[in-house]
């Protein structure tokens, strides 16, 4: 099959073709996922060799399991891409590597395609603008342990607070946010 | 201390654990259908987050560099079993993660209506049988959230989640279609959180497994359009 075929497909349509082996659609799949993938790991990483390697495990990965994919459970982007992130923490739990602060600086050209580029850039603001509507201690918490990679008893150490009060801010945070996230898809219905 | 297992899942959906806590939460996870739910959701607003990373593009070679390396892992030709010969964990963190996100989920479930069935009634085990066995084909439905699974030998369990319970004086019926012909496959009511139905008839590779709803005791032959099907 052609790659210019796989275009019309869904993530998630993609990936039993993935489970047969077929290289195209990996290569589709990384089409679609690779670009927040990488991000995603350099953000927690903070290093080019260490973030390649935690995307190239997370797909490797996929392609070696595909076949035990269960749509009705997750969808493909969010499968793939919580495999960088626990691939990412792992790694950057072992190198003692962490860095908390966002990143600077205008990302380096991707060739994706202007729609994308928008797109993603659109989702970014959408994201960061329901992070900053959280409160103080539930965003840090929420960053820290997301993007930081902090384990939530760190955290206690850190913060010096009780491991009850980071799990509570941990798990507020979230569900806020998640809120947050589905009344901004709302009123973007509305306005469109 | 089962609250305090329950209250680990938004912590576990930001990867915040640490391993053992980790151990000691992907059990409860298995059998806790509240959890599931719960950590389903919460992994959505983990993907936007990871929209909101802001990090950089990957450089041009890492594209190639994960597709010639996927491609060299391609040992032979035989589609959808070739990688079930590979040890069930080999170690990486990735398997381990797939294992939770997917297999864990689905197959724990799958794993207990396995064990309230078997006694049942010693044909529907041996169909049953067919799950739990990991070269069998897994395909997809249209119309419904669930799979037919097919052991090589063709025999064949269907696996439907979500179904409303069918209506009183009805049943739901499946069907094995091959050359246009349609042979009746088993009855079940759907009632519970998912069906799992072993097909008292096998499947043939190039056959459509379908479901129809049918008046009690089922039909010869369909006579309504099917309500989901198998996709080939």
């Amino acid at each position: 099959m052609r790659r210019r075929d796989l275009a019309h497909l869904s993530d998630e349509a993609l990936v039993p073709l993935v489970a047969r082996s077929d290289d195209t659609a990996l290569a589709e799949l990384y089409d679609r996922v690779g670009r927040v993938a990488y991000g995603l790991a350099y953000r927690i990483l903070r290093d080019e060799p260490l973030a390649e390697d935690a995307v190239q495990e997370a797909f490797l990965g996929l392609w070696r399991s595909a076949e035990s994919f269960v749509p009705e459970r997750a969808k493909a982007s969010t499968w793939i891409l919580t495999l960088v992130h626990r691939r990412a923490v792992d790694l950057v739990r072992r190198e003692e590597r962490r860095r908390t602060e966002p990143i600077e600086g205008v990302p380096e050209p991707s060739g994706d395609s202007a729609e994308d580029e928008a797109w993603l850039g659109f989702e970014r603001e959408r994201v960061q603008a329901a992070l900053r509507q959280l409160p103080d201690q539930q965003r840090e918490a929420i960053e820290l342990a997301y993007y930081g990679g902090f384990t939530q008893a760190e955290l206690a150490d850190r913060l010096g607070l009780p491991l009850g009060t980071i799990k509570s801010r941990m798990f507020a945070g979230l569900a806020r946010l998640r809120e947050l996230l589905e009344e901004g898809s709302w009123s973007r219905q509305f306005t469109t | 201390m089962e609250p305090t297992v329950h209250d680990l899942t938004a912590a576990y959906a930001l990867d915040a654990l640490d391993p053992a806590e980790r151990e000691r939460y992907e059990p409860h996870l298995a059998t806790c259908p509240a959890c599931q739910e719960e950590l389903a959701s919460f992994w959505e607003t983990t993907t936007a987050l990871a929209h909101g990373a802001g990090g950089p593009a990957p450089g041009f070679a890492l594209r190639e560099q994960i597709l010639s390396q996927a491609r060299s892992e391609r040992t032979n030709v035989v589609p959808l079993r070739r990688r079930f010969a590979l040890p069930a964990a080999s170690g990486t963190a990735a398997v381990a993660a797939i294992a939770a996100l997917a297999l864990g989920l689905w197959s724990s479930s799958l794993a207990r209506d396995l064990e309230k069935t078997r006694s049942q009634r010693d044909a529907q085990a041996q169909g049953l049988a067919v799950l739990a066995d990991p070269s069998a084909r897994q395909i997809p439905l249209n119309g419904a959230n669930g799979r037919l699974v097919v052991s090589s030998s063709g025999q064949a369990a269907l696996v439907v989640a979500s179904l409303a319970a069918a209506p009183a004086g009805k049943t739901y019926e499946a069907w094995v279609i091959e050359d246009g012909v349609a042979r009746p496959a088993g009855l079940f009511d759907g009632a519970g959180d998912h069906a799992v139905v072993a097909l008292s008839r096998p499947v043939p590779p190039d056959a459509v497994v379908a479901v129809t709803l049918e008046d009690d005791g089922g039909a010869t032959a369909p006579t309504g359009d099917p309500l989901f099907s198998t996709t080939l």
